[in-house]
């Protein structure tokens, strides 16, 4: 494409051909105001805020509107010119007297000198520009936006299709006089999503600290993988990195040994409607007070409620899904200790009256007895009763003292509320959900629970039934970090001691495949509790891997036609002892 | 040098093994070429007692087919043994019992009361019942008396061959006695005794043309409740084929049919029991834990004697049920 010399307020640019007056004009650091340009939507001039005088070759000067005005070679710009000035208080006074005050109009009045704009509306700052309408058809996909006919006392010319809506809030975004706003039921400063450890944006860094530092896009929330438009992540990255087709990748690796290490679900506070996680506003999981106290997360480290303020009072709820007969029976075992943290750090932040509702405090571990004492020194209450209700108690759902703790103390043997500002709720450590599949995969078994057994609670407690399958951490079962990262290590060794020796000692007694009898009709293939059989799909016929096998007898009871025997007992030698007992 | 002698018996049996030998073609011609027919029932008039005066050893082969459930069947059984250098167990009834053998499920008196007075085809009243000697002007007429128990021919005699099959495969047939007649020619050694002929050392499935998956049966179906797929093992489908606890050899026909292996081909070499092999295979790949569910799911499989014992009850561990 050719290049375009031209001047632009005395100053020589050269631009590509073709490029508009308006983007020529950035480029050498002129703003002229053009509220109803977007920069991911063709410009279509309405406000005529952005109007130039030019001169062209021979002749007069012309008015253009730059946002739409393709630049030409050896064209004199002038932005600042008597004329143009002029045009564009035309223009402003033109758009003041179709609609009402607001903000955007109002600071450009007072930028050219109208010291009396005369709003010729009452209720509606439209300015008709349609960017909301264009940005719902065109970078959304959603079509949920149209004009309508507008009497005088109406409030607006912008007809929503409320089944069409996402609520992405891209009008709003794109409105340049504030015309369409997102509000929410209350003015909170924090909400519940900001806290949560996952994504809080359709594409976001994982964190800050991630390697590689990029970003990447949850196609759950993002419009383009909802209804195919948007793309405007697409249109900003300079360097074309956004790429909407990749898909997860399956990367195989052979390894010497696996460590488990999976780690646990937080359990959801909102199926124990009695808390009211979820409706009621400063009601908070542990984690999510964690991520308020990171001082790289979305408070910086400050304690404060929804409405951005420090509270006066923090209920913190013990066992919450944990030794609870309705959901998990186990003690979660790191909540007692978490809880009393929660304590010292609201002491230590704020001057709020901290309370704490417990049913036993397990404060079992070096130096933890100690730091419960170090807490009632400070000042915590601590009540004896598991809080059985969290109430809203005002009308105004964002106010402080909105929420009401109940709970029978039973120390005292009284039925106690007590009214703070939050709770935060010390929820249960639980399985991971797929902690089911993931030990089908590997040939070992979960408890009851869900969490993985180890192969012995004593002598074997990181190994497992499958030679090679270690585990490490609260994908065992619950444990604080000195007990993680002590299995973490003794695992590590495990594995080492495994691999180091560069061989494995089987037991003379497996399972073999005779490959001669062998039909491969893959009876056996399925049944395996180790996976030590697999089917070659060339020779048809089915192998036993002997350093898998643990001699178990499963596959070679199945075998319909004999064709598997256990080395250590055979068909043979039953018979023999049948014989040899019935004779 | 005279021909070699070969001798064809049916005891309790219906026929088909007799049919399936006729059944090779253009090469019972050779047979008939090769061998000095001494007694074939079926075929030709020989006299049992022009066999009986042959001298011992003096039949050089004798293919003997059916079960041995009378007192007839043993003494012609005993009497050709003596009779022959080699003795075959041909088909299924010889070898494993077959379905003569699921005789073995009732006593004799249930069978008799039940052919002869309450099944619902006899007219009733005249409740006739076989004797074992009837007086007769001319004098006494025996005929034979059924046992109580369906028995094997090597249960009863010394057998040196088997050919299993309902009936063998014609082109195994075949190629058993080309080989007999090389042997017999070329003075080649015999096999070792016990081996079974005309037939593979795998089981059926090595023969089945059918694509094989894990086995995750949650549904039973007997053959006429669905149409099967005609490229997935049929057992996968919930069908019982009982082709993996089946010797090969019968070039897998009838699953190439759609229809599943019923098991006539008998047990696979180192299987001692096919109706118990198949069992532990079948509730090894039933796909629940839930034990209701799985009384449930077995439900589906009518007659479990029957389907998994059809040919080999006479010759199993079961062998008879006691009352």
């Amino acid at each position: 494409m050719s290049q375009v010399t031209l001047i632009i307020d005395g100053k020589p640019i050269t631009v590509e051909e073709g490029t508009y007056l308006y983007d020529a004009m950035r480029e050498l650091g002129i703003e002229v105001p053009a509220p109803c340009r977007y920069p991911f939507l063709a410009p279509r001039p309405v406000c005529r805020l952005c109007v130039c005088e030019i001169y062209e070759g021979e002749g007069p000067s012309k008015i253009v509107t730059s946002c739409n005005y393709p630049v030409k070679n050896g064209m004199v710009v002038h932005t600042d010119s008597q004329i143009a000035k002029e045009a564009r208080k035309t223009a402003l006074i033109n758009l003041i007297q179709r609609c009402a005050p607001n903000r955007t109009l109002a600071e450009l009045s007072l930028d050219m000198d109208i010291s009396h704009p005369e709003w010729g509306h009452e209720h509606c700052t439209c300015i008709f520009c349609k960017l909301c309408i264009r940005a719902c058809d065109e970078l959304v996909g959603a079509h949920a936006l149209s004009f309508q006919k507008m009497g005088k006392d109406d409030t607006t010319p912008i007809k929503l299709d409320a089944e069409k809506c996402i609520m992405c809030g891209a009008c709003a975004f794109v409105c340049p006089t504030e015309h369409i706003k997102m509000e929410d039921d209350c003015d909170r400063a924090l909400s519940h999503r900001d806290l949560r450890l996952g994504p809080n944006a359709a594409i976001t860094l994982s964190f800050r600290q991630a390697v590689p530092n990029v970003p990447r896009i949850h196609a759950e929330d993002c419009i383009h993988f909802a209804i195919g438009g948007c793309e405007v992540c697409s249109e900003v990255c300079p360097k074309e990195c956004i790429h909407y087709d990749d898909q997860d990748k399956i990367e195989e690796f052979d390894v010497g040994a696996v460590i488990v290490a999976s780690g646990f679900n937080d359990f959801d506070p909102s199926v124990m409607k009695q808390y009211g996680y979820g409706k009621l506003p400063n009601v908070v999981t542990a984690l999510e007070f964690e991520k308020m106290n990171n001082a790289a997360g979305p408070t910086g480290g400050k304690i404060v409620m929804e409405n951005g303020r420090e509270p006066r009072s923090i209920a913190i709820l013990h066992c919450v899904g944990s030794r609870d007969q309705n959901h998990h029976k186990y003690c979660s075992r790191v909540c007692c200790m978490y809880s009393l943290k929660f304590a010292h750090l609201v002491k230590e932040k704020t001057d709020a009256e901290v309370y704490q509702f417990y049913i036993d405090m397990r404060a079992a571990g070096k130096g933890y007895e100690e730091f419960y004492q170090r807490i009632l020194d400070e000042g915590a209450n601590i009540i004896r009763g598991k809080g059985a209700e969290i109430v809203g108690c005002s009308r105004d759902r964002c106010k402080e003292g909105n929420l009401l703790v109940r709970c029978e103390d039973t120390l005292i043997g009284k039925f106690r509320e007590v009214p703070v500002d939050m709770v935060i709720l010390s929820t249960a450590l639980e399985a991971r959900k797929d902690a089911k599949e993931l030990a089908h995969t590997l040939n070992i078994s979960t408890g009851a629970d869900g969490w993985f057994i180890e192969a012995h609670p004593k002598l074997g407690p990181v190994s497992t039934t499958t030679d090679g399958i270690f585990l490490a951490g609260v994908c065992q079962g619950p444990k604080d970090i000195p007990d993680t990262v002590a299995q973490g290590g003794a695992a590590a060794a495990q594995a080492m001691k495994l691999m180091n020796s560069g061989e494995v000692l089987l037991d003379a007694a497996y399972a073999v495949i005779e490959d001669s009898l062998c039909s491969g009709c893959r009876i056996c293939n399925g049944l395996c509790p180790y996976s030590a059989i697999t089917y070659d799909e060339n020779t048809k016929i089915s192998h036993v891997n002997a350093a898998m096998c643990k001699a178990c007898g499963t596959c070679v009871a199945a075998c319909p036609s004999a064709a598997i025997s256990a080395r250590h007992f055979t068909d043979d030698q039953i018979y023999a002892q049948l014989e040899a007992i019935l004779s | 040098m005279p021909k070699p002698k070969l001798a064809v018996y049916w005891a309790a049996s219906c026929g088909g093994c007799d049919i399936a030998i006729l059944d090779i073609e253009a090469k019972i011609l050779d047979v008939a070429d090769f061998f000095d027919l001494v007694l074939w029932p079926c075929a030709a008039d020989f006299k049992y007692k022009d066999v009986e005066a042959l001298p011992d050893k003096s039949i050089t082969l004798t293919l003997f087919n059916g079960a041995i459930r009378s007192d007839e069947n043993l003494h012609i059984a005993r009497m050709l043994r003596e009779k022959s250098v080699v003795m075959v167990a041909f088909g299924s009834c010889a070898s494993d019992g077959c379905i003569p053998g699921l005789a073995n499920l009732y006593s004799l008196d249930e069978i008799m009361d039940y052919s002869y007075k309450s099944a619902p085809s006899m007219e009733s009243g005249t409740k006739t019942m076989p004797q074992p000697k009837t007086q007769v002007e001319e004098g006494e007429l025996t005929i034979p008396t059924l046992w109580n128990t369906v028995r094997t021919l090597a249960q009863c005699v010394d057998v040196d061959y088997y050919i299993p099959g309902c009936p063998p495969q014609s082109d195994q047939i075949a190629a058993v006695i080309g080989a007999v007649i090389d042997i017999l020619k070329n003075n080649k050694p015999l096999p070792p005794k016990g081996t079974v002929l005309g037939a593979t050392e795998k089981s059926c499935c090595d023969e089945c043309p059918r694509e094989r998956n894990v086995k995750k049966i949650r549904e039973f179906h007997r053959p006429y409740e669905i149409i099967p797929d005609p490229n997935i093992c049929l057992l996968e489908q919930g069908i019982v084929c009982c082709g993996p606890a089946t010797r090969g050899g019968c070039g897998a026909k009838c699953v190439t049919a759609n229809m599943a292996c019923r098991g006539c081909y008998g047990v696979p070499p180192g299987v001692r029991d096919q109706g118990a092999k198949m069992v532990s295979a079948i509730a090894s790949v039933v796909d629940s834990t839930d034990p209701e569910e799985i009384e449930e799911i077995m439900k589906g499989i009518a007659d479990p004697v029957g389907t998994f014992y059809r040919f080999t009850l006479a010759d199993s561990f079961l062998r008879r049920t006691q009352k």
